[in-house]
């Protein structure tokens, strides 16, 4: 009950050589750039990371996975976050955002469009729910979408998209007003925007803290036409369909920032036993060597709370539990795990002393990218507002 | 058609690595090993030509028990089955011993079109086993291919030198070993490690392959390693002020250390 089987350690020290040795040897490189690696993403698909929650008519694994897919994914994010937080949120944006919402709610058609070419790593998807003026709020979307005729007519903008500017995006899906429901409130829909759509525009990538391997773009719709068919699920529904979505969303966040304590405790172990001061490795000073065992309790508290998440989201996708349970799992291990993340960095840049703040070392890059973890997927607040509202609390 | 590649399990050039105390052998009981990165190419230009034609890929490795791990990890990258001999009369076997070996291995899977090697191990490095395996089973023996081309039955390899490129062609069946600039190797892909579980995998001793135990292993060696010293560990540089014969002095040092 404590561990992973073999099957998924296995799984984990194969992305483990990968992450080591395709990705670790250019991140520094690929950070400073802000570059967004192409042609990276194929082949993370030739191993497989896109296709694990995919049933195998669309390219995918699923069926490999004895019932443990989601756990999978999970290893698969943890261990590219180890490496590099960017590399890791494009694998779970990919999947979570990219992937999942076509496969939960898409036709047929949509399926057999855009699942094989997304699962091969040959393109990329994004979803589009948060706006300018529409965050945690993500139910006040102003963004329309009108039908007239057998079209769509697209109108507004979109604030903050991960995977939704990059060479290979090959649609992005959005949520809109599509009209107003009989107890006056605003109904909201999915549409799906192919890129190069006319009158979708890409804004240039924003100037970020942290994450500036990923791809992150506001997007504008004026008068962008899609066909009526480009509905993604249920007309009204696009709201509830993309909340669904987020209970797996932040068990992924969660795993990518478990990757990220369990690197602060390896760099601040090695570290403190190799800096010498007045004579000695740091580490013999207790305020410093309580630090490092405090980043492995943080470390084991993150790994039983990510991964007792994955199970249960495996167990219900067997029939086995709720969706209540598997979303309140899931904010309390994105929260705690998001907020260990930052206290991590702090501590591990702390261990570092200068050097912890100089961009040679990969503590300095992991601390800037760790506090989007806190915001992304639901800030920490609207985790506790979850949180509470599971137990019945008025939030 | 049908490939077999010779694949060894070293140990990890990663890890702390060192001799057995008692008889001078490499230590492979107490360091993690993995499969030998140089035949990782053998098995993926295998991988290859099947993949473009049809046939099989056969992986077959002499080792101790956790040698199934290169198996398994060439049989997750794609490779159909897998042959491994164990047998602990083997332990200690030179270059000729592990030669025979993979000899009679090979003929007892029922020969083969091709057979490939690394162009060394990462552990003992003597690049003479696929030379001796060639002879033994009286075949065209290529070393050292950067780039290889199967046409009918003729193999056609380049082996790159200092000063020319060499075009070089043989009938089949034939031996190559390959070199580390002939592909790049591929990953297993998740679906590879789980079809890999269901892969057949032969574990033969040295009475099936018929040969006496007196014919292998340490005391069949032709040589002996008498002592072993673990290299000094390096020694801090020297600095040597340029005061205006700086280069002569760089040239002495280059000549005393024979670099030129
Ligand atoms: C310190 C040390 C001293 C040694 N001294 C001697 C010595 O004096 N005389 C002597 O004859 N030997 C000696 N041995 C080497 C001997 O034990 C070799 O390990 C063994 O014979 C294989 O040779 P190699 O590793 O050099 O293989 P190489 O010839 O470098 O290997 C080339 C290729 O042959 C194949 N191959 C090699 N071994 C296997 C295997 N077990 N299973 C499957 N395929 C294989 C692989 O494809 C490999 O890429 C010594 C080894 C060490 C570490
Ligand atoms: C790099 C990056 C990538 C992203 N990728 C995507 C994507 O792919 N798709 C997508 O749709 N979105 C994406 N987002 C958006 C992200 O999900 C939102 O930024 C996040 O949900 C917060 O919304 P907001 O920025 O509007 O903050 P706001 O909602 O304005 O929140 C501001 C502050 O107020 C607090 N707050 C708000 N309401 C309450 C309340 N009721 N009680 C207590 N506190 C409250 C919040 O917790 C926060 O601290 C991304 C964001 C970033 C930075």
């Amino acid at each position: 009950m404590f561990q992973l089987g073999p099957d998924h350690e296995e799984f984990r020290s194969l992305v483990r050589d990968f992450a080591v040795g395709e990705v670790e040897p250019h991140v520094h490189e690929w950070d400073r750039a802000h570059h967004f690696p192409t042609d990276l993403i194929p082949k993370m698909g030739e191993l497989g990371l896109f296709g694990l929650v995919v049933p195998e008519e669309f390219g995918g694994s699923l069926e490999d996975s004895d019932g443990g897919a989601f756990t999978n994914l999970c290893i698969a994010i943890e261990e590219l976050g180890r490496v590099d937080q960017s590399i890791g949120i494009t694998l779970s944006a990919g999947v979570g955002l990219g992937i999942n919402p076509i496969l939960t709610y898409g036709t047929d058609e949509q399926k057999q469009t855009y699942l094989p070419d997304l699962v091969a790593g040959r393109t990329l998807a994004g979803f589009g729910l948060t706006e300018p003026d529409a965050g945690s709020d993500a139910g006040a979307t102003r963004t329309k979408a009108e039908l007239v005729g057998d079209e769509w007519v697209v109108n507004g903008a979109k604030a903050f998209i991960t995977n939704s500017g990059t060479d290979i995006t090959s649609v992005v899906a959005v949520t809109a007003r599509t009209g107003t429901t009989s107890d006056g409130k605003a109904e909201i829909s999915a549409i799906m925007v192919p890129s190069g759509t006319p009158g979708f525009e890409v804004a240039p990538a924003y100037d970020k803290l942290g994450w500036n391997i990923s791809d992150t773009h506001g997007l504008a719709f004026s008068d962008c036409r899609v066909p009526a068919e480009n509905l993604l699920g249920e007309r009204g529904h696009g709201f509830k369909q993309f909340l669904k979505t987020l209970d797996d969303g932040r068990i992924a966040i969660s795993a990518l920032a478990l990757g990220l304590i369990t690197r602060m405790r390896e760099e601040a172990a090695a570290y403190s036993q190799s800096r010498l001061a007045f004579g000695k490795p740091i580490a013999v000073n207790q305020g410093v060597s309580f630090q490092v065992a405090d980043l492995a309790v943080m470390e084991e508290t993150a790994r039983l709370l990510t991964y007792k998440a994955a199970w249960l989201k495996d167990e219900q996708e067997a029939g086995r539990t709720s969706v209540a349970k598997v979303k309140q799992a899931a904010s309390i291990a994105k929260l705690y795990t998001s907020e260990a993340a930052v206290s991590a960095t702090r501590i591990a840049t702390q261990i570092f002393g200068g050097n912890g703040f100089m961009e040679e070392y990969p503590v300095a890059r992991f601390y800037r990218d760790a506090k989007i973890l806190e915001i992304g997927e639901g800030t920490s607040e609207v985790q506790r507002m979850v949180i509470a509202r599971g137990l019945g609390l008025p939030a | 058609m049908n490939i077999v590649v010779c694949v060894k399990y070293v140990p990890d050039a990663q890890s702390e690595r060192g001799f057995d105390a008692s008889d001078n052998t490499t230590d492979r009981e107490n360091v993690d090993g993995l499969l030998s990165e140089l035949d990782e190419y053998a098995v993926e230009e295998a991988l290859k030509l099947v993949e473009a034609g049809e046939g099989e890929v056969t992986v077959l490795t002499i080792g101790p028990e956790q040698a199934a791990d290169a198996v398994k990890k060439a049989l997750q990258m794609g490779a159909d089955k897998g042959v491994h001999v164990s047998d602990a009369a083997i332990s200690g076997s030179d270059a000729p011993a592990t030669s025979l070996v993979l000899a009679e291995a090979i003929r007892k899977i029922g020969g083969a079109d091709l057979v490939l090697t690394g162009m060394a191990s990462t552990d003992g490095s003597m690049s003479v086993v696929p030379a001796m395996l060639a002879e033994r089973l009286g075949l065209p023996q290529v070393t050292f291919a950067s780039e290889l081309t199967v046409d009918g039955d003729t193999v056609t390899i380049r082996r790159d030198g200092d000063a020319a490129s060499e075009t070089i062609t043989a009938s089949l069946p034939a031996l190559v070993s390959v070199t580390d600039q002939i592909n790049e190797p591929r990953y297993p892909s998740f679906k590879g490690i789980m079809a890999a579980k269901k892969k057949p995998v032969e574990r033969w001793s040295l009475a099936d392959l018929g040969i006496d135990s007196s014919q292998v292993g340490l005391g069949a060696a032709w040589t002996k390693v008498e002592d072993v010293t673990k290299r000094p560990p390096r020694q801090q540089g020297t600095i040597v002020p340029d005061e205006g014969d700086g280069g002569a002095r760089l040239a002495e040092f280059l000549a005393s250390q024979k670099f030129i």
